[in-house]
């Protein structure tokens, strides 16, 4: 227990935990629609994610894009790898219901079914970037983790008392942000998110008020991936690394997240995110690092016995009707 | 006699229909369940003695077209015997976990936490070399080198797990299906944090060395090398507790877990206390855990957390879904698919998790009922479809 270091650093360890927090908002997002519209756990939504890093490499590659790059070229790698990587996940995303969950609909399985799917997916995009297109295309693919060469350079913008303020947290925290928001307005103000939050509340009058309900699924995923997909451009951009089981962690925490800020809920998500964020920073701060993801856990078991809907409630239709 | 009549009117009655349902991949099913299940009890138990018999005579199979099922052709092949030893192990997981998934129907994607709780249980108590047995024979004076025996090691175990299963479960088991994975996921994890943070206790991520053996006959009957006594005795704990598990699965308490499987609600209106029947599903399913991981560390003679990884967890789960829950044989065959294959092919053993995970969607999408459900499941799951497709004409 190590009370002096959590005090004194407080301002830094919050500001760390609001940084990791929207990172862990925004793939809590995926969770939340798909959970709101389907009652789904999409378990492969953190393999979306892993992919997302990925793309965000290949973007960096393939445009020499890195840390010497001039101010034109980071706006330019930066900006294609935000849609390469949203638009990558998305699609993966929209494999997966695709592929995986449409069928099982079709046949009204169970949910544990559908789980069970989900991890079997989540096992093979996994080892798609684990193993598969290291047959094909040699390194970087495989096992080991493999570094981004962020084009993105860490420089402090402001000091508040001891607490300095990096370019990279600004950018994460408020890209989460802005993107959160977007995402709020259009499913509270579009006529399509009209439709979704239909879905959400009763499936079956949707369907009888014309709201195609299919339709309505594949957007759910394919927000949901881009949103990991954003995700996934702001983890690398604070982390310069990737690896092929990444999304494992990130996915327990963002569900986390989710669960805490009420499954279903849009604005549930980013409380629960940026919460859960700065709760294990702060733990490990206090016992040790090895501790960190523990903490998400026990969090995760504390909310569901006592709370199980989470801080803010949770359907998606109902919450913001 | 006349009770063995009865069913036997049952098998003209049903491959009729039961053909084209239970069929594997839409050919008919050749009905040897309930073939075998309608044979009077003297038929039926010479043929269980040749199973157990061949199955004994499994670690010396040398004939040569049979040989072949052997792992150890190659030079760089695993030990049969050994193969066949961890092959038994997860069938007894199987068994354990197809009373949580398959019986109760609750997801535990934690069951892993329960094998880990077993396996460093005899070694936290039954090793030399654990801070913790040290710590006991230096606070009552019984010399260097005590440890706990083996046989007093199995009820810790037992009763660790036991009580690790109805702590987890009680606050856990009022909680909505797929929360319930998330939270026994969890716990799967925590254990095997803990088992690299708690030094004091195992050694981190050094592991425990020289986990107790059991009794031996003779000196080094059970080393770690001979992997056939090792296979015989699970094989023996394996038969025990499928022989308890048929018992169980049959009695009052079975009948309640499949009521709550089918419908929690109607069985509750029904007067079955779900909430005491899911405890006892949680409970068995971690003691049979526990037996698994025990007898894994002892014959490894040594404990390290990065073998209770998560992974391990899914694989469990579908060992017993691939396989068929809810059916005793479909998920020791599943136990065996996913064991032995890996092992006999070993050339593609990068390719294994993979294939694993293809495997798994795709008996997932064509046949969610497993490759030899149960009887029941497999209606269950046509059931659903029909009140699907009758949904879907509706609208």
């Amino acid at each position: 227990m190590d009370f002096n270091s959590l005090i004194d650093g407080l301002g830094t360890h919050t500001l760390d935990g609001l940084t990791r927090g929207s990172i862990y908002a925004l793939v809590a997002l995926g969770y939340t629609m798909v959970y709101g519209v389907l009652r789904l756990i999409n378990f492969a939504h953190s393999e979306v994610f892993m992919v997302g890093t990925w793309t965000v490499l290949g973007v960096y590659t393939v445009l020499g894009a890195d840390s010497d790059s001039g101010m034109g070229m980071v706006i330019l790698a930066s900006l294609l790898a935000l849609i390469a990587a949203a638009a990558a996940a998305a699609g993966v995303a929209l494999a997966v219901e695709r592929i995986a969950y449409k069928p099982l609909r079709k046949k009204n399985a169970p949910p544990l079914i559908f789980l069970i799917t989900a991890i079997g997916c989540s096992l093979v995009l996994v080892e798609i970037f684990g193993h598969v297109l290291r047959v094909f295309f040699g390194p970087p693919f495989g096992r080991a983790p493999v570094g981004i060469p962020s084009p993105i350079q860490t420089t402090t913008l402001l000091t508040i008392g001891d607490v300095r303020i990096t370019n990279v947290q600004v950018f994460v925290i408020v890209g989460a942000i802005v993107m959160m928001v977007a995402l709020d307005m259009f499913v509270n103000k579009s006529r399509l998110g009209r439709g979704v939050r239909a879905v959400a509340q009763d499936p079956d009058t949707a369907a009888l008020m014309g709201v195609n309900q299919d339709r309505v699924i594949m957007l759910v995923f394919l927000l949901g991936g881009a949103m990991a997909g954003v995700a996934a451009l702001l983890h690398t951009i604070q982390f310069d690394i990737t690896k092929f089981d990444i999304g494992f962690f990130i996915g327990i925490k963002a569900f986390t997240a989710a669960v805490l800020g009420g499954i279903g809920n849009l604005r549930g998500a980013l409380v629960g995110g940026l919460l859960l964020g700065i709760v294990e920073v702060y733990a490990s701060t206090l016992f040790n690092s090895s501790w960190a993801d523990v903490t998400a856990f026990i969090v995760l078991v504390l909310v569901l016995m006592f709370r199980p809907t989470g801080l803010l409630g949770e359907s998606l239709g109902k919450a913001r009707a | 006699m006349s009770d063995m009549k009865e069913p036997a009117t049952d098998v003209v009655a049903e491959p009729a229909d039961e053909g084209r349902k239970a069929g594997f991949m839409g050919l008919p099913s050749l009905g040897i369940a309930d073939r075998f299940a309608n044979l009077p009890t003297w038929a039926k138990l010479p043929i269980v003695l040749l199973l157990v018999a061949f199955a004994f005579y499994l670690p010396n199979l040398n004939i040569l077209p049979f040989a072949y099922v052997r792992t150890d052709l190659t030079s760089g092949g695993s030990d049969w015997g050994g193969v066949l030893f961890v092959v038994v192990i997860y069938m007894i997981v199987a068994i354990g976990l197809n009373v949580v998934i398959g019986l109760a129907g609750l997801l535990d994607l934690g069951y892993i936490g329960f094998y880990a709780l077993g396996a460093y249980s005899v070694a936290i108590f039954g090793s030399p070399s654990s801070p913790i047995t040290q710590k006991i024979a230096e606070r009552f004076d019984l010399g260097e080198g005590w440890a706990v025996p083996f046989v007093a090691c199995i009820p810790i175990a037992l009763g660790i797990a036991l009580a690790a299963g109805v702590t987890l479960g009680a606050p856990t088991l009022r909680l909505r299906g797929d929360y319930l994975a998330i939270v026994t996921m969890g716990f799967g994890e925590i254990i095997r944090i803990l088992s690299r943070n708690l030094d004091g206790v195992t050694l981190g991520p050094k592991g425990i060395t020289s986990v107790p053996r059991p009794p031996e006959p003779s000196e080094g009957f059970f080393s770690s090398i001979e992997s056939a006594h090792w296979y015989w005795l699970a094989l023996c704990v394996l038969i025990l507790l499928i022989f308890l598990t048929r018992r169980l699965e049959n009695s009052r308490v079975g009948r309640g877990w499949l009521a709550i499987r089918e419908d929690e609600d109607a069985a509750a209106v029904m007067g079955v206390n779900a909430f005491k029947f899911k405890l006892w599903a949680f409970a068995i399913g971690a003691t049979l855990g526990a037996i698994a991981g025990l007898l894994f560390a002892s014959k490894q003679s040594y404990v390290e957390p990065t073998g209770f990884a998560l992974n391990l967890s899914f694989l469990f789960v579908a060992m017993v879904v691939i396989g068929g829950s809810g059916n005793m044989v479909g998920v020791m065959l599943g136990a065996f698919l996913i064991t032995y294959l890996p092992e006999r092919f070993r050339e593609f053993q990068d390719w294994r998790p993979f294939a694993f995970g293809v495997a798994m969607v795709a008996v997932m999408v064509l046949r969610p009922q497993g490759l030899v459900p149960s009887r029941r499941r497999a209606r269950e799951f046509e059931d659903r479809k029909h009140e699907a497709e009758e949904a879907a004409a509706d609208v």
